[in-house]
């Protein structure tokens, strides 16, 4: 089955750019990624630019509108993803918990949907 | 004939009947190793029992029905592939399943039952379920409860009950929560779970509101079956065996913690003639054999303090000593504050209320919203002489209280207080 994992984080919860922290932290990015691929598990992974430069769009009534940022106010936003192929959610659940912003972040792991 | 017709009818629905409730989880295990979908193993099983209920009121009862069931049920598993437009693409995924039709077409014996009790109960207990859910899902898959059953031991409507099984069942498929027992390093994790929704189950049924709901008597008896269980097959297992000793060893009282208007009576004041001997009998043996595997967690230490209870001759003759030094333990494996409130009153019985109360200050903050902590604090200070401060405790508690024969309780404590102002 194909999952994605969601990886969101509030901005300022993890290590910045340039503090001691930062290196072991794109380390731990690094290892994980290197991890999912000597597994096979590996469909795809990027991360985001942050929600200062998103862009949301809506059609209504068949007229376009777009907004600056990201829909919802949310906390926690989205930063990135990773997409596995796994046997079964466990195993799925395993290579999320990996990811290193889980430790200050969360991680949504969703299936995703078979068209048939 | 009539009247043969009749007791015909009445075999096969009462064999049914026996069917749904016992055999339940083994059936669902069985089938659901086979087709791996949650909703599809459980719909065929209920229309393999339906069937049956027709075929046996006709032809009489086969030499095994369970087999006979199972096998209906893989059959209408069977046809429903074969209907679905997704059956050329699938048809590999479930050769299995069509080779294990062929031999059963050939032979009239009934197919042997694996035991796949023990994934299905992984299964339902999944971490990735909330913890509500994984009673729900335990009760209806493994011990055969209607949804209306499970409904009315947690106080819901039938309706959202249904809502939470469909979308329970409907998340194990698409998520695709595995049909397996987990890997050795993940055992320990995943048994807590389990464990923790049988303690769940039988709790249900033992501190709820009292009153002449037998269902709720039924749960403290599935769940002590589910304990049995679960022994069966994970048998040496220490915490498994502290959680069965647990629930025999509190369900010994079950009879004498209730008085006629199904108000609740507090240990102390308990007929010790009504305690089950047997039940007693069999916990404490079961506990021992945990406790000598050197393996004590957090079932095992509850069943240890509810076994010192079960010996002792009277309530002030309980080795309160103990007791304390138990939920010590017991905070020092958890963390959880709620053991140092019991044991500060522990504490109060070995050394006076005094040096509970002076213990009770000391993790208040912790405990400002939990109803037992000012229920406690009222006896204790009830018991100092401070009337006055009790009464606003009890008035606390109450407060806070979610349970009308709680409440009776409290306020009837709390009236008794007003006698001695």
């Amino acid at each position: 089955m194909k999952y994605l994992a969601l990886i969101y984080a509030a901005p300022g919860a993890g290590p910045d750019y340039g503090t001691p922290e930062f290196g072991p932290y794109m380390d731990g990015y690094r290892k994980a990624t290197e991890t999912y691929q000597r597994d096979g598990v590996m469909l795809a992974g990027e991360a985001l630019q942050d929600t200062a430069t998103a862009t949301t769009v809506r059609v209504r009534n068949g007229k376009t509108e777009t907004m600056d940022g990201p829909f919802a106010e949310t906390k926690e936003q989205l930063g990135g993803f990773y997409m596995f192929e796994c046997a079964n959610l466990d195993d799925a659940i395993k290579y999320a918990a990996m990811i290193p912003t889980a430790e200050h972040g969360s991680v949504e792991v969703r299936p995703i949907m078979e068209i048939e | 004939m009539a009247s043969d017709a009749i007791e015909k009818e009445t075999r096969a629905r009462k064999t049914v009947e026996a069917l749904a409730r016992a055999d339940t989880g083994r059936l669902l295990g069985a089938l659901l190793r086979d087709v791996r979908d949650f909703q599809l193993a459980e719909d065929c099983l209920q229309e393999a029992l339906e069937s049956a209920l027709t075929h046996w009121t006709r032809n009489g009862l086969p030499s095994s029905p369970a087999g006979w069931v199972l096998q209906a049920a893989r059959r209408k598993a069977i046809d429903r592939f074969r209907r679905a437009r997704t059956f050329k693409r699938k048809a590999e995924e479930y050769g299995l399943l069509i080779e294990l039709d062929q031999q059963t077409v050939d032979s009239q014996e009934p197919p042997a039952i694996p035991d796949e009790r023990l994934r299905l109960i992984f299964t339902c207990c999944h971490p990735a379920l909330d913890s509500k859910t994984r009673v729900a899902l335990t009760l209806r898959t493994l011990c055969g409860l209607t949804t209306r059953e499970i409904a009315r031991a947690f106080l819901d409507a039938t309706e959202t009950m249904a809502q939470r099984l469909v979308r329970a069942r409907h998340k194990i498929t698409k998520a695709g929560i595995p049909f397996e027992i987990p890997e050795p390093e993940h055992w320990s994790e995943r048994l807590d779970s389990v464990l923790s929704v049988i303690y769940l189950i039988f709790n249900e049924g033992y501190s709820a509101t009292a009153g002449p709901d037998l269902l709720r008597h039924d749960l403290c008896l599935e769940a002590i079956r589910l304990g049995r269980l679960m022994l069966e097959l994970a048998p040496g297992d220490a915490e498994c065996e502290g959680l069965l000793a647990l629930m025999l060893l509190n369900h010994s009282r079950a009879q004498a913690r209730l008085d006629d208007e199904g108000g609740m009576i507090p240990l102390d004041r308990q007929d010790r003639g009504q305690w089950r001997k047997a039940e007693i009998e069999e916990g404490c043996r079961i506990l021992d054999q945990a406790l000598e595997r050197g393996r004590a967690g957090l079932f095992q230490l509850q069943a240890a303090i509810s076994a010192l209870h079960a010996q002792a001759a009277s309530h002030t003759d309980t080795d309160w000593q103990q007791i304390v030094l138990l939920y010590e333990a017991m905070h020092a494996h958890s963390g959880n504050p709620v053991h140092l409130l019991n044991r500060a009153v522990a504490l109060s019985y070995a050394c006076g209320a005094d040096q509970a109360l002076d213990a009770l200050a000391t993790f208040e903050a912790g405990l400002e919203g939990y109803q037992p902590f000012h229920a406690a604090k009222a006896d204790l200070l009830r018991r100092t002489g401070r009337f006055e401060a009790a009464r606003e405790s009890y008035h606390r508690a109450i407060a806070l209280s979610g349970n009308e024969s709680e409440r009776q309780f409290l306020a009837s404590r709390m009236a008794a207080l007003a006698e001695q102002v």
